[in-house]
């Protein structure tokens, strides 16, 4: 159990009242005369450096379990494949497993699952990996939770990886998941950040708890690593020449066709809305109060050739279609040119588009935090510059692009 | 069809920030709401008792507060509500939050099916479903489109790709999550709330479920640790301007000329 102890003795109301206020969950309160900390604590600690009275204190009699950090070496990538395609973000995976590597001069490994996919793991030869493990079978066809992280826990068993890099698609964050909670270790969402230290411990950063807060997360006592990322987060991997990696043939685990779970159709969609390859974006939230607004930000971006996006708020309200959502909750962009019209910069918002070229924010509030992350910032009425740069943009007839 | 919905109760505010001077934490009140994904859960499973029948019960892990969400989710519609709160499970991860509920899950027993939201809106992680079902050992699928009964131990549905959309048969017993385009939820009903007023959250700790070490629970049952939290980065590099309408209009013209974005 690890937990924090208050000693009941030394709590006079100042000291109650400054560690009441220093929580950023309100686990900390007062009840029956006591002072108590109930679940809602996330255990940050905060309250453990204010204290200067030795109210509190950190109590942990967990038996320690040190495992042997360095019998798991090598970063691996799950490689995400539908037929022939791989997908993007693998290849961005790829990219940042071998920035990781150099600490500690780790192997890079990809696996791949899939059926008929002699291509698909050639292509992933020529980016950086050593070796390109594959499950290539029937069974494994199309995506299910169960059978892949089938797949992955025999491959994690004999190459035991230190990390293990997923995407966050539907399908990784369907299947990380079961991988980490079989091998009971820790499975980090999102990252925005990625580290290596020279134990191996794997420095993640995302936004956090709802708020705007980064977390920096380790999992320092189990391995492998779990994490997953993004589309559009960090670069891709250089294709080279060359191959780069070997090609090794894996069995595919006994008993696949005995899970409860079964494909019978894959229904394609059809090429539909998809804000995360647009190259300009104009981005719209609660500063867009009326339809008047809405029609201003439609006209932009129909000058601009840019697709509409939206904050969660926006969505909420029934205003757009979930897909041109962007954020934690919606899609991540990383366009040319992105201009914010009214959004007040939420890190659940700006997580999914801070990596974009040129950014461009408009906001009536010259505090608002979209300001930090903006390349440039213009505080002031939107229902006045917008209507003024259109007919800019209309007067000088000037070709768009 | 027995049906456990699982919900959470989360910050109805986003506003919990970090002072960039001072580095203290700042909060807006804690006053919770039900977490908005979960509606759709709840509301699958309306759909499918009215379908098929059976019992209805949703559970939560959180403080004792947490019970207000429960008794929305009876207003609406659910037979019961079991809430799991425990100090000793603060400072849980995903790992540990997943056990947990996995552990009612199984005390309750006698289940087909559970439901959960696709995922939380504080934590945006979309893990805790996919856990539980591992914990559970039973097969799972995410962002479900929608359900129905195939044969007498069968769901079949469809289940919401990047690309494509799977259609898909589970065995039960089995857990999805629900695609918030899956349906839409009801409001909680006044004549339910009216005729439920008081009716009782069921409320169990760490010591009425199966799982019986505690170093599974928690922080200690918690693979990953929060080193720090910091405010998000400030780009430094920023220009700023204020002026009149036109006069910004104006800067905008010029910088994206400037940039090539339009010629």
């Amino acid at each position: 159990m690890a937990y924090i102890q208050i000693n009941q003795q030394k709590v006079t109301r100042k000291i109650a009242e400054e560690l009441m206020s220093i929580c950023p969950f309100g686990a900390i309160f007062i009840d029956a005369g006591e002072l108590r900390i109930d679940s809602s604590c996330k255990m940050c600690r905060r309250c453990l450096k204010a204290d200067q009275y030795g109210v509190l204190s950190f109590v942990d009699d967990t038996p320690k379990v040190n495992i042997d950090k360095d019998s798991w070496r090598g970063i691996a990538v799950f490689a995400e494949c539908t037929g022939d395609t791989i997908h993007p973000v693998t290849l961005e995976l790829l990219g940042k497993a071998q920035q990781l590597a150099k600490t500690g001069d780790h192997p890079v490994f990809a696996v791949l699952i899939g059926w008929q996919t002699a291509r698909a793991s050639e292509e992933l030869s020529f980016y950086g990996a050593q070796t390109v493990y594959v499950y290539d079978g029937k069974p494994v066809e199309h995506f299910d939770p169960q059978r892949y992280a089938a797949c992955i826990t025999d491959f994690i068993q004999k190459v035991k990886p230190s990390v293990l890099m997923i995407g966050a698609t539907s399908l990784g964050r369907s299947l990380a998941p079961r991988i980490a909670a079989r091998f009971r270790t820790g499975l980090t969402a999102d990252c925005t950040g990625l580290e290596l230290r020279e134990n191996s411990d794997l420095v993640q950063t995302r936004p956090a708890f709802g708020g705007n807060i980064m977390a920096q997360i380790v999992t320092p006592r189990t391995r492998p690593q779990l994490c997953t990322v993004r589309y559009r987060v960090f670069d891709s991997a250089v294709r080279h020449e060359k191959p780069t990696a070997r090609i090794t043939d894996m069995p595919i685990p006994q008993g696949l066709e005995n899970i409860g779970a079964l494909v019978s159709e894959v229904i394609p969609k059809s090429k539909q809305l998809d804000i995360s390859e647009a190259e300009v974006i104009v981005a719209v939230g609660r500063g867009i109060k009326d339809k008047a607004g809405l029609k201003l930000a439609e006209t932009l971006a129909g000058k601009l050739g840019a697709q509409l996006a939206c904050t969660r708020p926006m969505i909420e309200n029934g205003w757009f279609d979930p897909r041109r959502q962007i954020g934690l909750s919606g899609r991540t962009v990383k366009p040319k040119l992105i201009i914010t019209l009214g959004v007040s910069g939420a890190v659940q918002f700006t997580a999914g588009m801070n990596q974009s070229d040129y950014i461009v924010a408009i906001n009536q509030d010259p505090n608002a935090a979209i300001f930090d992350t903006a390349h440039v910032g213009l505080a002031g009425d939107l229902y006045e510059i917008l209507p003024a740069l259109i007919q800019k943009l209309e007067k000088e007839r000037l070709p768009l692009c | 069809m027995n049906i456990i919905v699982c919900i959470k109760q989360v910050p109805s505010t986003s506003n919990v920030e970090v002072d960039p001077v001072t580095g203290v934490l700042k909060r807006d009140g804690t006053k919770g709401k039900l977490n908005p994904y979960d509606l759709f859960a709840l509301e699958e499973a309306f759909s499918l008792k009215e379908q098929y029948g059976g019992k209805i019960t949703a559970i939560s892990m959180g403080p004792q507060q947490a019970e207000q969400a429960l008794r929305e989710a009876m207003h609406m519609g659910a037979d019961a509500g079991v809430l799991v709160s425990d100090r000793r499970f603060a400072g849980a991860d995903v790992l540990a939050t997943s056990y947990t509920l996995s552990q009612c899950v199984r005390k309750l027993g006698n289940y087909d099916l559970i439901i959960c939201g696709k995922q939380t809106t504080d934590g945006d992680t979309a893990q805790v479903g996919p856990e539980m079902a591992e914990f559970l050992n039973i097969p799972h699928a995410s962002n479900v489109l929608s359900i129905n009964l195939a044969a007498e131990t069968t769901l079949s549905m469809q289940v919401n790709m990047d690309h494509s959309i799977y259609i898909q048969q589970l065995a039960m017993p089995c857990l999805i999550t629900i695609d918030k385009d899956a349906n839409t939820p009801r409001l909680p009903s006044y004549l339910r709330r009216k005729r439920l007023s008081g009716a009782p959250v069921v409320v169990w700790n760490m010591d009425d479920l199966p799982g019986r070490d505690a170093g599974h629970y928690g922080l200690s049952g918690s693979p990953t640790q929060v080193e720090r939290i910091f405010p998000p980065q400030v780009n430094i590099d920023r220009e700023f301007y204020t002026g009149s309408g036109e006069q910004l209009a104006n800067t905008l013209y010029t910088l994206l000329q400037q940039k090539k974005m339009i010629r």
